[in-house]
């Protein structure tokens, strides 16, 4: 093939992916807003009998929007970007697409009995890890599929150097296997005995406080490799592309690559504060969270200023202002995490709504805004369709907004709240409240929260409603945008 | 350097991993040996409660509820005294949880009776005036699954040697043996209920799942 004949990229597991990004991310937010509102009203945990109370459904939201919405958008967006920036296509390889289609298969099989067995109450109880250990098999193996296809493509690369977004979706890979793997190991107990009771059933390989170890250092660094690098490695490759304009620094994303990557695992134990874990891992955790701010910002950092001279893009391409926006929310989210792992401020903000208000203006603010940007922003490329409409992703990207400003203050604010009368005392040293005065008092702020998540998922459906209409009637076009992505 | 790691994808994968595993094999390999020693007279859970820790797991109690009394006055004098590493050597998994809508549950059989599960677990606003607790009734109907727990008592003890009877054996004629004596635990617990069906069903040689959670409950001290 001539060096400068144009490569036909080939999309088709690339929008596979875009669907399922689409569909879990509707159905998890769905669950998550119900969810968010039977804390302020708690009748509606009686809509489905055993299988809809708060405490089945919220495995099941968290598992829906990380392994289906968001681990879709870090698929869909390898497939797309990687074969762009390798300077290769997957239909050149017979093999590599059969991998990828077999990925996307097996993804959904597994997709679909994680919600079933959680829905049934077959769940390990770790949070974040809950799957059985039949399907912590299939997830290996899913998992190593991506591996296969990744390290296919790089094998078949016309472009030898790797550029910054696979750094950061090989180090999802490796990071993600190996947390997983470890955080997993468990032992049947139907082969552990003549077949005795119920063959998905399992106890874990660690006990008590290594268990609390183990499991935060999954829990941590899930959000660390599923949340934060692939996310990066987006950020990374459709920033530039949207914007035209290249990466500010190519030394600062060196230095918050690898920095990212020391850094981030210490930092596990800043879950388990004021535990039963030894004193100095405890402190280790804090000390590194606090160390994790410079990588972190390095990256959101150097987004920011590639924009530099550019800000203008900001007012009139709505794809811009969502990227910006995430980058903006990332700073915030990796600023906040270090001040609640302060063993002080911990003491107060431990086991309150500040973390998953902490959570969420990561996940809403961040994670979300880049996966949607970057779907906009593939979905002109792969189905040859111009964007069907500026003015729902500008609407769209209000009402999300002001959905994550709403959810992050209530929840700082019902967060601080309880974690303040848990310890109050009167003047003769006695407790103030009893433990439901404490629960009562947050209603008005569970009803926010409650508001705020029916506002993000009307803007997700705006999105979707959008991206369905991009991908079926839009205005068709002629040939690639270079840039900016044409909308109407 | 990096320029030559960035065009050998597999030794900057090797160097990736390297960079990642090392704080693990500093932060979290050597707490193993110490960690996992019980504090002294600590007891196995019985089948039962083993049983009514898996109901825990399966309605995902710890989605609200902690067990993890952090050494503060104003938790010890709420839950009573902090945690201890060594309480929660049997404790596989862990269920600390991370979140408290609820109180934290660690000492809970300390204060909390089977009648009062009972009550608050059919109707939590009608013992908890203001609580947000959904009802769990199906508990009331639902069977626990005893063999299962059965099951993992033998898995913990022929693995990690958690310390049960000789007469735990992986066998089901070994089961069939030791069915009665968690039927008559069962008992016990329905015999300080009210409910007429988890009475009938007790009688009857089965367990429901609320008999086996309240036996879990009642153990946490």
């Amino acid at each position: 093939m001539q060096s400068n004949a144009a490569l036909e990229y080939d999309y088709t597991v690339a929008k596979l992916f875009t669907y399922t990004t689409i569909l879990f991310g509707f159905v998890g937010m769905l669950i998550g807003t119900l969810i968010a509102s039977q804390l302020a009203f708690p009748e509606l945990n009686y809509l489905f009998g055993e299988y809809g109370t708060f405490s089945r459904l919220r495995p099941l939201h968290t598992n829906i929007v990380i392994f289906g919405f968001t681990v879709s958008g870090v698929f869909a967006t390898f497939y797309y970007l990687a074969q762009r920036v390798l300077k290769v296509s997957m239909a050149e390889s017979k093999f590599v697409m059969f991998i990828g289609k077999l990925h996307f298969a097996l993804y959904m099989v597994l997709a679909v009995s994680m919600v079933i067995s959680l829905f049934m109450g077959i769940s390990t109880s770790k949070e974040y890890a809950q799957m059985e250990w039949p399907l912590d098999l299939l997830t290996v193996v899913v998992w190593v599929l991506w591996g296969v296809a990744m390290f296919g493509l790089i094998g078949m690369r016309r472009e030898k150097a790797l550029y910054i977004s696979l750094w950061y979706y090989i180090a999802c890979f490796l990071g993600v296997a190996m947390l997983y793997l470890f955080n997993n190991m468990e032992v049947p107990t139907y082969f552990a005995t003549e077949g005795l009771g119920a063959i998905t059933h399992s106890v874990s390989m660690y006990s008590g406080t290594n268990d609390a170890l183990v499991q935060w250092w999954w829990g941590h660094n899930a959000v660390a490799f599923v949340f934060t690098v692939p996310i990066v490695a987006m950020i990374y490759y459709f920033l530039p592309k949207e914007s035209g304009q290249a990466i500010y620094s190519y030394k600062l994303s060196l230095l918050s690559f690898w920095g990212l990557m020391f850094v981030y695992l210490w930092a596990g134990s800043h879950h388990l504060l004021w535990s039963t874990v030894p004193d100095w891992m405890q402190t280790m955790g804090s000390v590194f969270s606090i160390v994790l701010i410079l990588p972190s910002w390095g990256s959101a950092i150097n987004m920011l200023l590639t924009m530099k001279g550019e800000w203008n893009q900001l007012t009139d391409n709505p794809l811009i202002k969502f990227m910006v926006l995430a980058s903006t929310f990332y700073m915030l989210s990796t600023l906040e995490g270090p001040i609640q792992a302060i063993k002080s401020v911990n003491a107060i903000a431990h086991f309150t709504d500040w973390i998953p208000g902490h959570v969420h203006d990561g996940v809403l603010g961040w994670v979300a805004f880049m996966v949607m940007s970057a779907l906009f922003h593939m979905a002109p490329r792969m189905f040859k369709r111009e964007i069907y409409s500026k003015k729902l992703i500008e609407t769209q990207f209000w009402i999300q907004t002001v959905a994550v400003v709403l959810y992050f203050t209530s929840m700082w604010i019902a967060g601080i709240t309880q974690g303040m009368m848990w310890r109050a005392v009167d003047e003769y040293g006695n407790l103030m409240y009893s433990f439901i005065d404490t629960v009562t008092v947050l209603h008005p702020y569970y009803a926010i929260r409650a508001l705020s998540g029916v506002l993000f998922l009307t803007g997700f459906i705006i999105f979707a409603y959008n991206m369905i209409k991009t991908m079926t009637s839009s205005k068709e076009l002629t040939e690639e945008p270079q840039f900016r992505s044409p909308m109407a | 350097m990096f320029h030559w790691l960035e065009k050998n994808p597999f030794f900057f994968a090797v160097g990736v991993f390297l960079v990642i595993a090392f704080a693990g094999l500093i932060e979290i390999l050597p707490n193993f040996a110490e960690a996992s020693r019980p504090v002294v007279g600590l007891k196995p859970y019985t089948v039962l409660e083993l049983a009514g820790k898996n109901i825990y797991k399966k309605d995902n109690c710890i989605a609200c509820h902690s067990q993890l009394i952090r050494p503060f006055k104003a938790e010890t004098d709420r839950y009573g005294q902090y945690s201890l590493s060594g309480e929660y050597a049997y404790d596989r998994p862990f269920l600390w949880g991370s979140k408290r809508t609820g109180p934290d549950l660690h000492r809970i059989g300390n204060y909390r009776t089977t009648d009062w599960h009972e009550n608050h677990m059919m109707d939590p606003p009608s013992v908890v005036p203001g609580s947000i607790m959904p009802a769990y009734k199906h508990m009331f109907t639902n069977i626990a699954d005893i063999e299962t727990a059965y099951a993992e008592a033998v898995t913990v003890k022929n693995i990690f040697h958690t310390p049960y009877g000789d007469e735990f054996k992986g066998t089901r004629a070994a089961w069939d043996a030791k069915k009665p004596k968690v039927l008559a635990d069962a008992k016990a617990i329905a015999a300080d209920m009210k409910n007429k069906d988890v009475k009938e069903a007790v009688a009857a040689g089965k367990v429901p799942e609320i008999v086996a959670l309240i036996a879990y409950l009642n153990r946490l001290k």
